[in-house]
């Protein structure tokens, strides 16, 4: 026999109370527990896909969609820009360097980004088999690419007109098929999900059929050329205003990425509060069920607890049994709050990485859910501890006399 | 052993108890006698140490337990006593047996499992064991009390009233089978009672 059986039992031995008090914490952590990590991880994979962009310059329109179809991948871009426009802004010495993205194909729902080696550079991908793209219509994949969609080194493919849709019938395949030349290491970036390939191939795929061995990337002059953005690192501050003052007479537009990225975050905050205020409230009356549930189980356990005070039992032990009980109870809900918030995230995951290819790692510890605990053991105990101290501050001799 | 001296008591102005001594020896027992109002549970209380009475010694094993500390006294409560009471309380999620394994987790001292089981079948709940106690009948559950009273031997054994929810049959039995584990534990018993039918049973009575 010891303090845990008895707290375990006597939980168990009502378990309507105790379940609802459970159930309440679970959901109350399971939310907060949810939002934690969706923000850590998806700050975590934000920063390092804006690693040192300091610019989008892309068509104009929203910049926040300029900034999640060029950084992140995750939306429409806003149109197409003319190199020849954008040339003469990324020439000004403010801009230390400019990566070209231009796309409008998919495989698979996997984007086709058109570019250069510095694109790879940027996010410093390592390349797990073969090469880098030399020529057009070679194509370097994202890890998550070449295990979902089956492509090995040499496989050929052709693109389908679109960012994420999936290819049907009524689609129109384009005819130049592309090769695997090369494979990356996961790396926790967009690059995962990318297929890289020169910007010409974009351009040469959307023109009437090449046989990719005559495509001869020195015959397509840039100025007639389109790319959709450019990232930009900037050399010295202030350059975004002399650079969007620039842009401001033309069809491009120089979005801010921290500014954008701090918009993006504030909205994403502000609801995602709202919930966790909501979660909050959850927990404090998840707490108040197990003080209630505490308070009415000594009333009806007065006599037992008389009783085993007769049998030698010191006060000291009687409020341990009783706080053990409010502890295991509230631990449970804990941990059920962390089994549910991860299944959450898991949906979430699954539903993401459908959309937005984003991963969402389950097994990840929020430092967030440490001091919840530690915050839910503290409450916890207060709430444990005036039926404890009800329990052990009974007259005996009386209890027992009206027994 | 247990001797009481010269014990008075009162809960306020109005009612005062001035108390017969008591003294019952090892292995002996003794049947405290008396109407309502009279204070039996109240003497029993006070020789238990669960109340401190306004004057007097109460002595159980050689020692004053007026004396000490009220953590010493439950110590020395469980530790020494058996107390069995009037309706019997026991641990409601706990099975019959697991309430019998309670006695040495809170006092120190009693039966491991396999004795605990045979003293429940010397008392004919064996069969009960497993059960939750209120699923037992009133004489099964007092004779429950009795197998958790003297199941950690100890020196004094009191019985608040305990056949008075009993009839003939099953109080006869009920005092039989205490006196005979009080006598093989080797404690002084010591019956509090309004219940005539018991004064037959012991030549030792005191009347309140």
């Amino acid at each position: 026999m010891n303090v845990m059986k008895i707290a375990w039992r006597n939980l168990w031995h009502k378990p309507l109370n105790t379940i609802l008090g459970i159930v309440l914490l679970a959901f109350g952590i399971g939310i907060i527990s949810l939002l934690t990590l969706l923000r850590e991880q998806m700050g975590a994979s934000f920063d390092r896909n804006v690693k040192d962009i300091d610019f989008v310059l892309a068509a104009k329109g929203s910049p926040v969609q300029s900034i999640l179809a060029n950084v992140y991948h995750i939306d429409a871009p806003t149109g197409n820009i003319k190199m020849s426009e954008a040339q003469r802004l990324i020439r000004n010495p403010m801009v230390e360097q400019a990566i070209p993205l231009a796309y409008g194909d998919n495989y698979e729902r996997f984007r086709i980004v058109g570019t250069n080696e510095k694109y790879l550079q940027h996010y410093q991908a390592e390349l797990g088999q073969g090469n880098i793209f030399s020529k057009p219509f070679e194509a370097v994949l994202g890890a998550k690419v070449a295990a979902e969609a089956n492509l090995t080194l040499g496989s050929e493919f052709t693109s389908v007109h679109g960012y994420d849709r999936a290819a049907s019938s009524e689609d129109h395949h384009h005819q130049n098929p592309f090769v695997v030349v090369g494979i990356l290491k996961p790396s926790g970036t967009v690059l995962d999900n990318l297929i890289l390939t020169p910007v010409e191939s974009v351009w040469l795929v959307h023109e009437h059929p090449v046989d990719p061995a005559e495509g001869d990337s020195a015959m397509l002059a840039a100025e007639e050329k389109e790319v959709t953005a450019y990232l930009i690192k900037k050399r010295n501050k202030g350059a975004f205003g002399m650079l969007s003052k620039m842009a401001e007479n033309t069809t491009m537009q120089l979005a801010n990425v921290a500014v954008e990225n701090s918009r993006l975050m504030n909205n994403f905050s502000l609801g995602t509060n709202t919930v966790a205020a909501l979660a909050v409230v959850i927990v404090m009356i998840s707490l108040l069920s197990v003080f209630i549930t505490l308070l009415n189980a000594m009333k009806e356990r007065k006599y037992e607890m008389a009783v085993m005070r007769t049998m030698g039992a010191s006060r000291a032990k009687l409020l341990s049994m009783v706080w053990t009980e409010g502890i295991l109870s509230v631990l449970m809900g804990y941990v059920c709050g962390l089994l549910l918030g991860r299944v959450a995230l898991f949906l979430l995951g699954t539903y993401l990485e459908e959309g937005f290819h984003y991963g969402l790692n389950i097994f990840s510890f929020s430092q967030w859910e440490v001091i919840v605990l530690g915050l839910v053991l503290i409450l916890g105990t207060f709430a444990a501890l005036l039926p404890a101290l009800k329990a052990t501050r009974t007259d005996i001799s009386k209890t027992l006399s009206h027994a | 052993m247990i001797q009481s001296v010269n014990v008075q008591f009162s809960y306020d102005r109005n009612s005062s108890f001035r108390f017969p001594d008591v003294r019952c020896d090892k292995a002996e027992s003794l049947l405290l006698l008396g109407g309502s109002g009279k204070g039996k549970t109240t003497l029993l209380h006070i020789l238990a140490g669960l109340l401190t009475p306004t004057s007097g010694t109460v002595t159980i094993a050689g020692e004053d337990i007026t004396l000490m500390s009220p953590k010493n006294r439950d110590d020395f409560r469980g530790k020494h006593m058996g107390i069995i009471f009037q309706s019997a309380h026991f641990i409601a999620s706990l099975s019959a047996l697991d309430n019998l394994m309670m006695v040495p987790y809170l006092c120190g001292k009693g039966l491991n499992r396999t004795d605990a089981l045979a003293l429940m079948k010397r008392l004919g709940i064996d069969h009960h064991a497993a059960k939750s106690p209120q699923q037992m009948s009133v004489g099964e559950q007092q004779r429950l009390a009795i197998a958790r009273a003297i199941s950690h031997r100890p020196d004094v054994i009191f019985a608040d009233e305990p056949t008075s929810a009993l009839d003939d049959a099953n109080t006869r039995e009920v005092i039989a089978l205490l006196r005979e584990e009080a006598a093989q534990a080797g404690s002084s018993l010591l019956i509090v009672t309004h219940d005539a039918r018991l004064k037959a049973a012991f030549t030792n009575c005191i009347e309140l």
